[in-house]
């Protein structure tokens, strides 16, 4: 068990490095930092200087070191765009991105899963079928259309929620949470939705074609020839098989969040870390962009070593036992 | 449970037709058995796959898988109809009266649960204890079906067990209730040649023990002859031969029921080679007219495409087969 | 990440997307709804220029005074404009038509070019195995589990920092398949780096190695028939991805510009009027771009049906 731990840590370590290395690499020869922290006119010599100065015209090597030393400080330079620290304005938006993403990961988690337990136990049925159809509409429509039709209606047509931005917003430390108060929760419901669509859908199907394929199992038939209840057995036995995929899924399904997030935030210019790295995108803002790979990945990185811990600490089949199995 | 008169039997199986509704039209896995199982009694069904054995089992505990449906016929259990109940009612006869168990042990038990849970879960939903007494009990089953160690592997995984130890935990799991009646399919075929017997005959010893009847179910002719009191020969969705093991087994009258024996290898019996039934069962949507095994038959005659035979009682033993009905004068 | 769970996750992914779903809607009317709507788009967005009364992008045919009219059953909808007009005084159904023009050309380029890679990597990684094997396939392992989204962004953000500035217009159109085709090639190369390996042990191949011929052109020429079927039903669906990704990209402003708009552009444009109520503007290419993949999907997941040999 404790091998298995580093191993994946080990792991995660390395996937880090190379995407430092990636990062790093945009960082130094696609910006030229020099260019966005002095004038135009500023004469050739005097650059010299300040590159040299930088330590910018030190060996690969260095500079990769010294980049991923100042990483782990947390320091990821300066952006063109806005000439403010970068990890000041990621720590300003991170709050607007992870509040959006958590809520709308709850959302469809929280309707996906019975959507999909009811549609495997009763795959028959009106309503089943009825859930089936708008699953694959959601499946097909693109993000920002939905959020295009949300606003067209509830917004404007309506006038029932606002339509941008993230409401009143309370700060709490270093963390500022539009959760607290009515105007927060009023505009981070058609975003959450939006951002949750696909996310639903997916669990919605995974969790069905689980269910159908538990269901089909000896054991459950095993269990109703035992006469358990059909509680014990759908919601006992089958659920439980069903939700280990799932759970697992949706954790490595944070990073399509993260990455959806992007295009919700701009159709509802939610002021979160996408909608900065569009930003930084159409702007070739190369120390937020390399800035924003690190940090997403290093999310990633993260969350899928939990789930891989998660996996192993609930399926049993897992866990390599000392005691072999005894002869008959 | 009512008192039931000495001489009537546990499981009473009437004409029964099990039939499948299928797009291409209606397949019909059992036609019409007829079976019945004394209190304590083993009894055998044989047959090869196809024959509609596991669909009796399946109809008798009620477990048929739609569009799979009891067509016609009726079952009876200590005198009660049971075919036609509503679910909830058969759900509790279910392990309380008439248990299961399954072919594969390594399928038949959730990976997820330990053993312990899986039989607290079953104990207590059929009898009314406490957890401490239940886990007593499950203790006392698992020690009863010869697993070492029973303290510690209570808890234990389905996965930590062998095989051959699943399967005993899969009849302390259909045991648990005490149920009168137990239908075993094929419960050794997944398991390894030398386990087989020690399962058998703990399956043999056991229901011996609770007086527990078993339809013991399986193409295995072999264990019929270790493990039943009776034994029925399914072909074609009927039942052809019918009576006690020792009879049909050494003096076979069914030509299918010959041709099965034969089929047996005999340590010692001076023989080249093993006898073999030419052809294959028919299938479901195929049906032979007169006598199912007819275009198989080596002493077929002409009666035996035309007319169905119908059971009758030769030697002691019931016989579907022309060749031992009286010609009508 | 684990490469145990990654692909024990895509195994039930694939196996929640191929569930019966479509099995329910197979052979249905909505199936050939789906395959009759999507070749009218298709030969509706290639035949653009000759069944539309303008091509919208040629500022040449365009009038100012013609601009925000709504649809042709609004009260002040003219009857050639029937979809009505945006700010510029652009035709909307010429719009869509010539939008899903670009959005299709796109798509089926990206995909062209994914196949390309993903085909040649996926032979590669077969035949030869050993490190180079491990190395592609950990590349494409971990590729799958990014967003593509993701992927598509950063690579477009790259290609600009590279490229002068004054041409990210003219080159948009490259970069775009090319980011795109880049995020999508591992579905082909792992498919066909299966298919390579099975081939591979088979004894024409071994016998082609003594004989001296070169193997390689000998497995494509076996390997791929082989692979066809399963690299379409591949192919149809990422080109609904491809065009959805396209579409998401032009629509946050980094992917094809208004001088040559796809339907994501289109919506982008139109976005910008949503609030002052000339609603028809972001809606018809909204409405065709969710016909369009929906009419896509569907017909990936009927063809999946109808080529896998377990149904037949």
């Amino acid at each position: 068990m404790i091998a298995f731990i580093v191993r994946r840590l080990m792991q995660s370590v390395l996937v880090m490095l190379v995407v430092s290395l990636l990062a790093f690499s945009m960082f130094t020869f696609l910006g030229d930092p020099i260019s966005s922290m002095v004038g135009q006119d500023t004469p050739i010599a005097e650059r010299e200087k300040l590159r040299e100065s930088l330590g910018l015209n030190d060996p690969v090597p260095i500079q990769f070191a010294r980049y991923v030393g100042r990483v782990l400080e947390g320091k990821f330079g300066i952006s063109y765009r806005i000439g403010l620290p970068v990890d000041e304005i990621i720590a300003e938006r991170l709050p607007a991105t992870l509040e959006l993403s958590l809520v709308a990961a709850f959302y469809s988690l929280l309707v996906g899963i019975p959507m999909g337990v009811y549609t495997g136990l009763y795959p028959r049925r009106m309503l089943s079928k009825f859930f089936l159809t708008i699953s694959l509409v959601g499946i097909s429509l693109p993000t920002f259309v939905i959020g295009i039709l949300l606003i067209l209606f509830f917004g404007v047509q309506l006038g029932w929620l606002p339509t941008n931005g993230r409401g009143e917003v309370i700060q709490l430390g270093f963390w500022s949470t539009g959760l607290l108060t009515s105007s927060g929760w009023a505009s981070i419901l058609m975003p959450a939705f939006t951002l949750g669509m696909f996310q639903l859908t997916l669990i919605m199907r995974l969790v069905r074609s689980e269910m159908l394929e538990v269901l089909r199992t000896d054991f459950v038939k095993f269990a109703r020839a035992r006469g358990l209840t059909n509680r014990a057995v759908n919601f006992g036995h089958a659920l439980k098989n069903t939700l280990v995929p799932v759970i697992t899924i949706t954790g490595l399904q944070v990073g399509n969040i993260i990455a959806f997030a992007i295009i919700t935030e701009t159709v509802f210019q939610w002021p979160g870390m996408g909608l900065l790295f569009l930003q930084a995108v159409q702007f070739v803002d190369i120390p937020v962009m390399s800035a924003y790979l690190m940090l997403v990945s290093f999310f990633f990185v993260v969350i899928n070593l939990i789930v891989d811990l998660l996996y192993y600490v609930v399926d049993p089949r897992l866990r390599i036992d000392t005691s072999a199995a005894t002869g008959a | 449970m009512t008192k039931i008169p000495a001489n009537q039997p546990l499981l009473e199986v009437k004409n029964l037709r099990v039939e499948f509704p299928t797009r291409r039209g209606t397949l019909v896995a059992v036609h019409d058995v007829s079976l019945h199982i004394d209190p304590g009694e083993v009894l055998g069904v044989v047959g090869e796959s196809g024959a509609g054995k596991s669909m009796t089992g399946a109809a008798v505990i009620g477990l048929l898988e739609p569009p799979g449906r009891i067509a016609d016929g009726e079952i009876r259990l200590e005198g009660e109809r049971i075919d036609d109940l509503p679910y909830e009612q058969m759900r509790r006869i279910r392990g309380r009266r008439i248990g299961a168990i399954f072919q594969d042990p390594l399928t038949s038990l959730n990976p997820l649960y330990r053993v312990s849970k899986q039989l607290i879960e079953t104990i207590q939903t059929h009898l009314p204890m406490t957890e401490k007494q239940a886990r007593a009990r499950a203790l006392d089953l698992l020690k009863e079906v010869g697993i070492p160690a029973a303290e510690e592997r209570l808890d234990h995984y389905p996965h930590q067990f062998s095989g051959g130890m699943r399967q005993r935990v899969v009849i302390a799991l259909a045991l648990c209730a005490e149920p009168r009646l137990i239908i075993a399919d094929e419960p050794t075929t997944a398991l390894d040649v030398s386990i087989q017997a020690q399962i058998i005959s703990l399956l043999k010893r056991l229901c011996r023990e609770h007086h527990t009847a078993v339809m013991l179910v399986t193409h295995d002719m072999g264990v019929i002859a270790e493990a039943a009191d009776r034994v029925a020969v399914m072909y074609a969705g009927r039942i052809v031969e019918v009576g006690p093991v020792r009879e049909v087994v050494r003096n076979a009258k069914h030509p299918y029921t010959v041709g099965l024996m034969g089929s047996i290898p005999h340590v010692g019996a001076d023989v080249d080679r093993l006898v073999q039934i030419e052809g294959s069962m028919p299938r479901l949507t195929d049906h032979p007219t007169g006598c199912a095994f007819h275009p198989r038959c080596p002493r077929v005659m002409d009666r035996c495409r035309e007319q169905r035979p119908e059971l009758r009682n030769v030697d002691g033993v019931d016989t579907a087969c022309h060749l031992f009905e009286e010609v009508p004068a | 990440m684990s490469v145990t769970t990654s692909n024990r996750m895509r195994d039930t992914v694939d196996r929640a997307l191929d569930s019966d779903i479509y099995h329910s809607f197979k052979g249905s009317t909505l199936t050939m709804v789906a395959a009759a709507v999507t070749l009218v788009i298709f030969v509706a967005a290639l035949l653009a220029p000759l069944i539309t009364p303008q091509d919208p992008f040629d500022p040449g045919q365009l009038d100012l005074l013609d601009a925000f009219l709504p649809p042709a059953w609004a009260a002040d909808g003219e009857a050639r404009f029937w979809l009505g007009t945006d700010n510029l005084g652009r035709d909307m159904y010429s719009a869509i038509l010539y939008g899903s023009r670009v959005s299709i050309g796109v798509g089926i380029a990206a995909v062209l070019l994914a196949m390309a890679i993903g085909i040649g990597l996926g032979l590669i990684s077969g035949y030869v195995g050993g490190t180079i094997d491990a190395v592609i396939m950990r590349i494409a392992d971990v590729q799958i589990s990014f967003p593509a989204i993701l992927i598509v962004l950063l690579i477009d953000g790259v290609m600009r920092g590279i490229l002068p500035h004054d041409q990210h217009a003219d080159l948009a159109l490259p970069v775009v398949v090319l980011a795109i085709a880049v995020s999508i090639w591992p579905n082909f190369a792992r498919t066909v780096r299966g298919s390579t390996m099975v081939e591979k042990s088979k004894e024409y191949v071994q016998a082609a190695r003594v004989i001296g011929r070169n193997p390689i052109t000998i497995m494509a020429r076996h390997v791929l028939p082989n692979v066809m079927g399963p690299v379409l039903v591949i192919a149809t669906i990422s080109l609904a991805t491809a065009i959805l990704l396209e579409a998401a990209l032009s629509f946050l402003g980094v992917g094809l510009p208004p001088t040559e708009p796809s339907l994501g552009t289109l919506i982008r444009i139109g976005n910008d009027f949503m609030f002052s109520g000339e609603w028809w503007i972001v809606i018809f290419p909204s409405v065709m771009l969710a016909t369009l993949v929906l009419a896509v999907n569907l017909l990936g997941d009927w063809l999946r049906d109808a080529l896998n040999p377990k149904l037949r």
